[in-house]
């Protein structure tokens, strides 16, 4: 196994950990503020694919694809805000987890009726196609580069938003106390749904851009949902920090672990049975080290000590 | 107005006899629907004393479910081909037996629910759904994985599995085990209900903090309970995996994991008869409106969202116009 | 003097640069009453966490019936003899009055691993929980939704949940809140009964029944002892009069 692989690897890993944090802030962001567990961010991921690669189909602009991502999502989000996830701030979890599963039904199939059941394709835009040679002699494409260049750029933003801006200090007052800042004068309805739209942007914002590389379809979202709740239980629920680190971790652990694991094996075992041994074994990596931080700290890496 | 009571023989009534009926009028499809209500039935009943009593919101017990089913789908895989199921020194006949399947997969689901509970209930709340949301992907994934077993294609059994002094391909035979099995289950969550255990556990739900504050562990009790309600979704698990005589890792998915809460709500969380009732619903619902159209999955959507929204108590909480206990 | 049941000995507790608990020790004798006050923010309600097993102290030891149970959880406390009252009803509201009880019976039993026979059979489960139901007047209420229940009576259900364990010690936290005056007299007359059979530290911001029941009184204030004697050396104390009411000393 040589070093290039294994630095293909890393970066493959830092790539699907960015992606995943784009899902995972929005995630704990909403349940810091508003308290709320919302099953149906996947599918903010797969509508914000879905218009990117429509209105890519019909202009051909990865640019113009990227914005209607953003827009698309955020406007479902400030849609299903209003109509239906109003209703369930301070409702029971049980009560929130229904609501959204019901809404990941209605959001999958409708979607489904107007899509049609096969994928879509969005395409690379050609001035990011192609591999660049990195320092090393390492060839790798260049759009998962850029992959991981975005995913850190939000990071910054989001870090910038919520400690630097007027609207970050809302959102982390209103975090700690919802009646106090009410009773400051601000509309905390509409605080909420802006950080609801924001989550839904940034989901939609990763949906288009792994769309690219992945095909688009429906029901795409929800295993990268459940990927991007390991990442919140690793890193603390309502911890964007946390959100940050744990969504690295998991995506080196599941890219890494399925190159080495079997080869870890192979040192024991007879090459095939290694394989498959060490490709159900990674199958299950990021699981693992999720329990294992739970049996560590239960509360996650980053969150507050119950 | 139903006093609570009545639904339980109303509705074990009504299913019993529809299934009659379509042995009577030579519907065996229709018996087949029965059979599968029953069995979603069990498998929620199963759910329901976590979530209705305990409290605890598993969106994983599709884990229970898929193990029961991969219990049977081995044994029986083993069994059809000949071959021996391999654990070390360990070597293992398969089997077409459905007492020693139903028992593999109680145990095994049951140990699963003890390590899952194990990790998951040191955590609480929002935590909790999370994680056995992911336990249930790992096991789906898993399963995609191992190939010996079919991987993501899943096993097929040729012929049903046998019970002593049964013709299990019989439908209405096979109906009559599935349905005597959900009149156990649900007798044993009656009893449990009222025992000593299901007062503290119940406890537990409302005031964990009293709870401890009298002595017992709320933990503990949380934990007792996964595992009886695992073991008994594994059941259902083993009898689904039998009716379609076939296995596959959605049995492990998240939806399904979602479908069995979506059961319960429907019918009525922590009420005896609830997932019964919503088990029949959804059957239904299915039947019907998977006929009317392909896209049936965004008016159960609805219905969830209206039921959620507007009608907490399900439809037992309509029938007696009592709140039920708030999960 | 009587045997100490319930102790505290150096207790501390930080959050981050405020300290909570500071050098806490107070003790419990079989037989008394003994009151803690302290003005909001004292750190009483952190130092009961403490005691009843739901919050480690940085520093210090928690001593029950010769015992340290400082690294015991509340369940362990509960079974060592320690029962508590809450300050906000801690009640099953969806259950009947009866089922609290009985739950704080189940608790006494140590037998909830019960999973066939209904608890209406344990004929010794219901005596016992009918019996404290009885002591605090709730016996015609059994069958009633405990959600029901007036606020005076929820308190009185917490005493009685209490009273089902047997306890060696009991932690009243601010038992009197919310009750008026009538309901006030009547449940300081019943603990005034009840110290004989356990102990009480009775944390209670009703002043009038502080001084008709405590043998001893302890002061909080700032996570300190301030104070500690008797109702009239505590009614005479200077800094007690400046921390707690509020008077320029």
């Amino acid at each position: 196994m040589s070093g290039i692989l294994i630095a293909e690897q890393i970066l493959n890993g830092l790539q699907a950990g960015v992606m995943l944090f784009l899902m995972a802030a929005g995630l704990t962001l909403i349940f810091g503020v508003m308290g709320l567990i919302n099953l149906a961010h996947g599918s903010l991921y797969m509508l914000g694919a879905f218009a990117a690669a429509w209105v890519a189909g019909a202009t051909g602009s990865f640019g113009l694809a990227l914005i209607a991502a953003l827009a698309g999502a955020a406007l479902a989000g400030v849609l299903i805000e209003v109509l239906v996830i109003r209703r369930l701030y301070g409702a029971a979890h049980l009560d929130q987890v229904l609501a959204t599963f019901a809404l990941i039904l209605i959001l999958s199939e409708g979607t489904r009726l107007v899509f049609g059941s096969f994928p879509l394709y969005l395409d690379i835009p050609p001035a990011l196609a192609g591999p660049v040679t990195l320092p090393g002699g390492i060839r790798y494409p260049l759009y998962r580069l850029a992959l991981i260049g975005a995913g850190l750029l939000v990071a910054v933003f989001l870090w910038w938003l919520t400690v630097r801006t007027r609207i970050g200090i809302r959102i982390r007052a209103g975090e700690n106390d919802r009646e106090m800042i009410a009773a400051l004068g601000v509309d905390i309805s509409r605080l909420y749904t802006i950080v609801f739209a924001l989550g839904a942007a940034l989901a939609g914002l990763a949906g288009a851009l792994v769309g690219a590389i992945q095909s688009v379809q429906v029901g795409m979202g929800e295993p990268v949902l459940i990927l991007a709740f390991v990442v919140i239980v690793i890193g603390g629920i309502g911890s964007i920090r946390g959100a940050f680190v744990g969504a690295l971790l998991v995506g080196l652990t599941d890219t890494l672990g399925g190159i080495f694991l079997p080869e870890l094996f192979k040192l024991f075992m007879a090459p095939d049975v290694a394989t498959r041994a060490g490709a159900s074994l990674a199958s299950m990596a990021i699981y693992i080290l999720m329990s294992l931080v739970l049996i560590w700290r239960p509360s996650g890496l980053f969150g507050a000590r119950a | 107005m139903i006093p609570e009571r009545l639904i339980a023989p109303l509705v074990m009534g009504a299913l019993l006899a529809v299934a009659l009926w379509a042995l009577a009028v030579d519907a065996p499809f229709t018996i087949t629907l029965t059979t599968r209500a029953a069995i979603l039935a069990l498998a929620a009943v199963g759910l329901n004393i976590a979530l209705g009593i305990g409290g605890l919101v598993s969106f994983g017990h599709a884990v229970f479910f898929g193990l029961g089913g991969y219990a049977m789908g081995i044994l029986a895989h083993h069994a059809q081909s000949y071959t021996t199921l391999d654990l070390g020194p360990l070597s293992i006949a398969g089997s077409k037996s459905m007492p020693l399947i139903w028992l593999v997969a109680v145990v095994t689901s049951a140990l699963a629910a003890l390590l899952i509970g194990l990790l998951s209930l040191r955590t609480s709340g929002v935590y909790f759904i999370m994680i056995t949301l992911a336990f249930g992907q790992m096991f789906y994934y898993f399963a995609i994985s191992w190939a010996a077993y079919g991987g993501e294609d899943g096993l097929s059994i040729y012929v049903r599995n046998g019970f002593p002094g049964l013709n299990t391909l019989d439908p209405i035979q096979f109906f009559g085990l599935c349905f005597a099995l959900l009149c156990v289950a649900l007798v044993l969550h009656a009893r449990l209900r009222a025992a000593p255990f299901g007062l503290a556990l119940n406890a537990a739900r409302q005031v964990p903090a009293r709870v401890e504050a009298v002595g017992l562990s709320p933990m503990r009790l949380r934990l007792v309970a996964f595992v009886i309600s695992g073991a008994i979704t594994g059941l259902a698990g083993a009898l689904f995996a039998d009716l379609n005589r076939f296995v596959s890792p959605t049995m492990f998915s998240w939806q399904l994991s979602g479908e069995l809460i979506v059961l319960i709500v429907l019918g009525g969380t922590g009420r005896l008869m609830g997932p019964v009732i919503g088990a029949c619903l959804f059957v239904l619902l299915e039947h019907w409106l998977g006929a009317l159209t392909e896209f049936w999955h965004i008016w159960l959507g609805v219905i969830l969202l209206g039921i959620v929204l507007f009608a907490r108590g399900g439809v037992v909480g309509l029938l007696t116009g009592k709140a039920g206990p708030h999960v | 003097m009587s045997e100490i049941v319930l102790a505290t000995c150096n207790l501390v507790k930080r959050f981050g640069a405020l300290t909570a608990t500071d050098d806490v020790s107070i003790e419990l004798r079989a037989g008394e009453i003994h009151a803690l006050i302290g003005p909001n923010g004292a750190g009483k309600s952190t130092l009961i966490a403490q005691i009843s097993g739901g919050l480690r102290p940085d520093a210090g030891r928690v001593m029950l019936l010769g015992r340290d149970v400082t690294g015991a959880g509340t369940v362990e406390r509960a079974r060592a003899g320690l029962a508590r009252t809450f300050q906000i009803s801690a009640l099953a509201m969806e259950d009947s009055v009866f089922e609290n009880v009985l739950l704080g019976a189940l608790g006494a039993s140590g037998r909830p691993w019960r999973f066939w026979s209904p608890v209406s059979a344990d004929a010794e489960l219901e005596a016992r929980a009918m019996e404290a139901l009885a002591r605090v007047g709730l016996a015609d209420e059994r069958d009633r939704r405990t959600a029901e229940l007036s606020h005076g009576q929820r308190r009185q259900l917490e005493v009685a949940v209490a009273l089902t364990l047997g306890p060696r010690a009991f932690l009243m936290d601010e038992p009197m809140a919310g009750l008026g005056a009538d309901g006030s007299r009547r449940l300081t007359g019943f603990l005034d009964g009840l110290r004989a059979e356990a102990p009480i530290l009775l944390v209670e911001h009703d002043m009038d029944a502080v001084f008709a029941l405590a043998d001893r009184i302890s002061v909080l204030a700032s996570g300190r002892v301030i104070a500690s004697g008797t109702v009239a050396e505590i009614r005479a104390d200077r800094a007690v009069r400046a921390a707690y009411l509020g008077e320029g000393a």
